[in-house]
């Protein structure tokens, strides 16, 4: 277990400098000059180019890159070129409110997607399932911007239930996380009735059948565990795309997260800060793929960690 | 006594199987036909069935795949698959009542408590993620009002009485960390862990090796007296029958063929069916039928098609911060063999021997250390294209037809593809070399067009045989390849290997694990144990003569389809056959095999 989590840590840092080094090339190759926005459209060349010195963005790549790297390895993030600010700080001040956002939409996705596969492989073939998978199938193919602004009108404009925005009591929680939530609502719904199928089909459903186990043991002890193994192993990548759909929802419901962070840093080429929350979504990725690995064999005992 | 009809079926006319029902009979199945919806509409799997089973007694629903004893049991049970398959004429009383008019709850009652059901494969028959214990005790609490804690008690006893040492630390175990033969014994101990009236047993033996089978079987046997259950036992071997039954029913296509006692049966069969099924039974001991131990091969001693000299194959187990190796499996430790043409060498053994890999690493499918010679020519000394040059000669056909066809490509493109892969022919002529070996395999070259799922296993087997034949090679490995087949197809596909032979003069390594079936088509056996050949020699020599302690036992344990020769005890395996896994440094012991005479090699201890 131990040499297990060496390896994987090893393997973590690999690909978190791995992301560093993409998206720095990449914002390095980008065609906008993140000193014209520093500087002002009025500013004189002498002007852009003395901050383009101050900033080192005159030095060659790999010095710039390097420059990066070593400061990383202490911690610093930068400073922001627009906000005058630490990067750490802002990215550490923002992260409980995305952190929570992200706790609520799995929680919305997990018990929504979760039963609605149940319900729709047990009730295999009816109305009821043909109606679930209808539903996940509309969750899956929906914008988020639509569902996020539906959800608005209904619930916060036409009959008040929730806050149209902003961040506080766990009111303003409801509608962000369904919005993030119901997507992978709907893939999760999918994934576990077909999961869920597979599963009944098995032999030791029918064995415990045949001992004469009461339907909802069978469903719950039996099935369930086995059932739900693939899906865990997708909570793990589904923290990649919350990262992407954290920038929209955030903006819609005006939530004081990192991804409005990143939307604003974008908009205005503010590097340190598009590199930090980069590097900090890179992480939670890799930190929730490496916590699904580790819960899968406490669920399989057929699954040992080496 | 006058309802009890010895070995009789009950008349269609009998108004109530109830009334005339004797305090000794406990299941009674009346006039039973099964349906199961298709994609053409309805059909039948069980038409008309009617049997009985007495307390005590055991009966045997044989017959081939297909022949809807499996569908039977379902029936019984209340478990036909749904929303498919129904009960659509009969009934089944359990004593008095009428299980099909019961509703799910009250069948649910029956169902482990009255009567109990262990299935044919125990490595998945068992749930994963719950723990021996679980699943043992579960079914106890579902009865009983016993407290966890008895139930945990009534768990382990239920254990010790299928002999499981250590049953109190096995209850904290999972299912894949038994043995297959522990697995089925842990079925059983659930099945009879509540003493069941009625126990039905569907092809409880099917997976397991050999040797482990017999053990199974006189478990049950046991245990079917002590408690006095009646058995329903299903299965496709007659050796199995003629172990174990008291009586005796054959099926084919749903309907009942014939019904007797056992020993009846087997003296007597009535039925065209029944003795075609009993005729195609391979025997251990009918092998000298049979063209003699060729020694003409030897006599002429022409090259050898293949040489295999000192083989071991070995995979790595890692573990570690780093991944470096830490332990070894020894599937295959420093095996050697020859075959000549025209000759067959069976490789037999149970599961975990290491006989398939002997022929993966021949076939160049595993790397190997070691010296494999095709054709006169060393293969480790070869570049990659010349390799496959030599390896044309060397051909596989596999256990599963189903699984070892693609099931998007027609059949005649499968049989040419070996021409393609190899660059062989213009695509006319594949055509016509295909057609050929179609109408060869006994296939019809109409059917090319086709796809796998349209063909029977056997059909299937055919056409991976045909699809081997492609290249003409020299040595064709058939591995485990008439074990999935019913018993009548598997002796016509076996025929066809002979056949095949005469006319190509082609040589087969034949692995196995049915001993009746080596002893049938081989010329030459070698036995293999943990990765090491324990005894090689003529079919003669090994079968009439076994001296390995082992091949004796192997010999011994398959079941005998005469109930005139039923043993009174099978031989019974001290231990768990040891695992091939061994930390690095550990290296295992090597065998000497001697010659004891006539080039009969036998390993030596120490």
């Amino acid at each position: 277990m131990i040499a297990y989590l060496g390896r994987r840590l090893i393997q973590s840092l690999l690909i978190l400098l791995g992301v560093s080094l993409i998206t720095f090339a990449l914002l390095y190759l980008l065609p906008a000059d993140p000193v014209r926005q520093i500087a002002g459209r009025s500013a004189t060349p002498q002007t852009v180019e003395n901050i383009r010195q101050q900033l080192g963005l005159d030095q060659p790549f790999i010095v710039q890159y390097w420059h990066y790297l070593t400061k990383l390895v202490s911690g610093d993030l930068g400073r922001s070129y627009i906000q005058r600010s630490e990067v750490t700080e802002l990215i550490v001040s923002r992260l409980p409110a995305s952190l929570l956002l992200m706790l609520g939409a799995i929680l919305c996705e997990l018990l929504i997607g979760l039963s609605m596969g149940l319900i729709a492989a047990v009730k295999r073939g009816t109305a009821t399932d043909q109606t679930l998978m209808v539903a996940s199938f509309v969750g899956v193919s929906a914008p988020q911007f639509v569902v996020g602004l539906l959800l608005l009108y209904v619930f916060a404009v036409r009959l008040s239930w929730f806050p149209i925005g902003g961040y506080g009591t766990w009111r303003h929680l409801v509608l962000p996380s369904l919005t993030m939530g119901i997507l992978g609502a709907g893939w999760y719904a999918r994934m576990m009735r077909s999961s869920m199928i597979d599963v009944l089909r098995q032999d030791y459903v029918r064995t415990a059948r045949a001992k004469g186990i009461a339907r909802g043991a069978i469903i719950f002890r039996h099935a369930l565990p086995n059932a739900i193994l693939p899906v865990i192993a997708m909570i793990g990548i589904d923290i990649g795309i919350f990262m992407g759909g954290i920038v929209v929802v955030e903006s819609v419901f005006g939530w004081p997260g990192i991804g409005q962070l990143a939307w604003q840093a974008i908009q205005r080429v503010d590097i340190p800060i598009i590199m930090g929350v980069t590097l900090v979504s890179a992480f939670a990725i890799v930190l929730g793929n490496l916590l699904a690995d580790i819960i899968a064999p406490f669920i399989d005992p057929r699954i040992k960690l080496r | 006594m006058s309802g009890r009809t010895e070995g009789g079926v009950p008349q269609q006319t009998s108004q109530n199987p109830v009334l005339a029902m004797t305090p000794d009979r406990i299941l009674t199945i009346t006039n039973l036909s099964v349906s199961v919806r298709g994609e053409e509409g309805s059909r039948e799997v069980v038409s008309n069935l009617s049997l009985t089973l007495s307390r005590g007694e055991t009966l045997c629903i044989a017959g081939e795949s297909g022949s809807g004893k499996s569908m039977t049991a379902l029936a019984i049970m209340q478990l036909l698959p749904q929303p498919a398959a129904r009960i659509s004429a009969g009934t089944v009383h359990l004593g008095e009542t009428e299980l099909t008019a019961l509703d799910e709850r009250r069948m649910r009652r029956i169902r482990g408590d009255r009567i109990a059901m262990i299935f044919q494969e125990p490595m998945t028959s068992l749930n994963p993620v719950l723990s021996i214990g679980r699943q043992l005790t579960e079914s106890i609490e579902a009865h009983t009002s016993l407290s966890p804690s008895q139930a945990r008690q009534r768990a382990i006893e239920a254990l010790k009485a299928v002999r499981i040492s250590e049953a109190e630390s096995r209850l904290r175990q999972f299912p894949h960390e038994l043995s297959g033969g522990m697995r089925q014994r842990v079925m059983i101990a659930m099945a009879l862990a509540l003493e069941p009236d009625v126990l039905i047993a569907d092809e409880p033996t099917t997976a397991l090796d050999v040797t482990v089978q017999g053990e199974v079987l006189e478990l049950l046997r046991d245990l079917q007296q002590k408690h006095g259950t009646s058995v329903i036992l299903i299965t496709h071997d007659m050796g199995v029958v003629a172990e174990m039954a008291d009586r005796v029913i054959i099926m084919r296509h749903g309907r009942m063929v014939e019904e007797g006692k056992t020993s009846d049966i087997f003296a007597r069969p009535q039925a065209d069916y029944t003795r075609e099924l009993l005729a195609a039974v391979p025997r251990i001991g009918s092998g000298a039928g049979r063209q003699q131990s060729k020694e003409i091969a030897e006599a002429a001693m022409p090259a050898n098609v293949a040489e295999v000299n000192d083989l071991h194959v070995r995979f790595d187990l890692r573990g570690g911060i780093l991944g470096r190796v830490t332990r070894r499996v020894h599937a295959v430790e420093g095996v050697s063999f020859s075959i000549a043409p025209n000759e067959t060498l069976a490789l037999v053994g149970e599961s975990g021997c290491g006989k398939s890999t002997t022929a993966k690493a021949l076939a160049g499918l595993v790397p190997y250390s070691g010296d494999i010679v095709v054709g006169g020519r060393n293969l480790s000394g070869l570049g990659r294209d010349e390799r496959k040059a030599v390896r044309r000669d060397v051909q596989m056909i596999f256990q599963d037809p189903f699984a070892s066809l693609d099931p998007r490509m027609r059949v005649g493109d499968l049989v040419a593809e070996p021409l393609v892969i190899h660059g062989i022919a213009s695509k006319e002529e594949r055509r016509e070399r295909a057609a050929a070996l179609f109408d060869r395999v006994g296939l019809s070259s109409d059917q090319m067009e086709l796809y796998p799922h349209e063909f029977s296993g056997g059909q299937r087997q055919r056409v991976c045989i045909a699809r081997a034949l492609a290249l003409r090679p020299k040595l064709i490995i058939a591995d485990e390849s008439v074990s999935a087949l019913d018993v009548s197809v598997q002796a016509r596909v076996l025929d066809l290997l002979k056949e095949l032979q005469r006319e190509f003069g082609v040589a087969y390594l034949f692995i196995s694990h049915d001993m009746a079936v080596v002893e049938n088509i081989s010329d030459r056996v070698a036995v293999m144990y943990l990765g090491q050949i324990v005894e090689m020699g003529t079919r003669d020599q090994v079968f009439s003569n076994p001296r390995h302690p082992y091949t004796k036992r192997l010999i011994e344990a398959v079941p005998v389809p005469d109930p005139a020769q039923r043993r009174s005890r099978f031989a019974r395996l001290d231990q768990e056959i040891p695992s091939a896994t061994r930390r690095i440094g550990e290296a295992p012991l090597k065998l000497a095999l001697s010659d004891v005479g006539n080039g009969h090699l036998v390993a030596t201890e120490g």
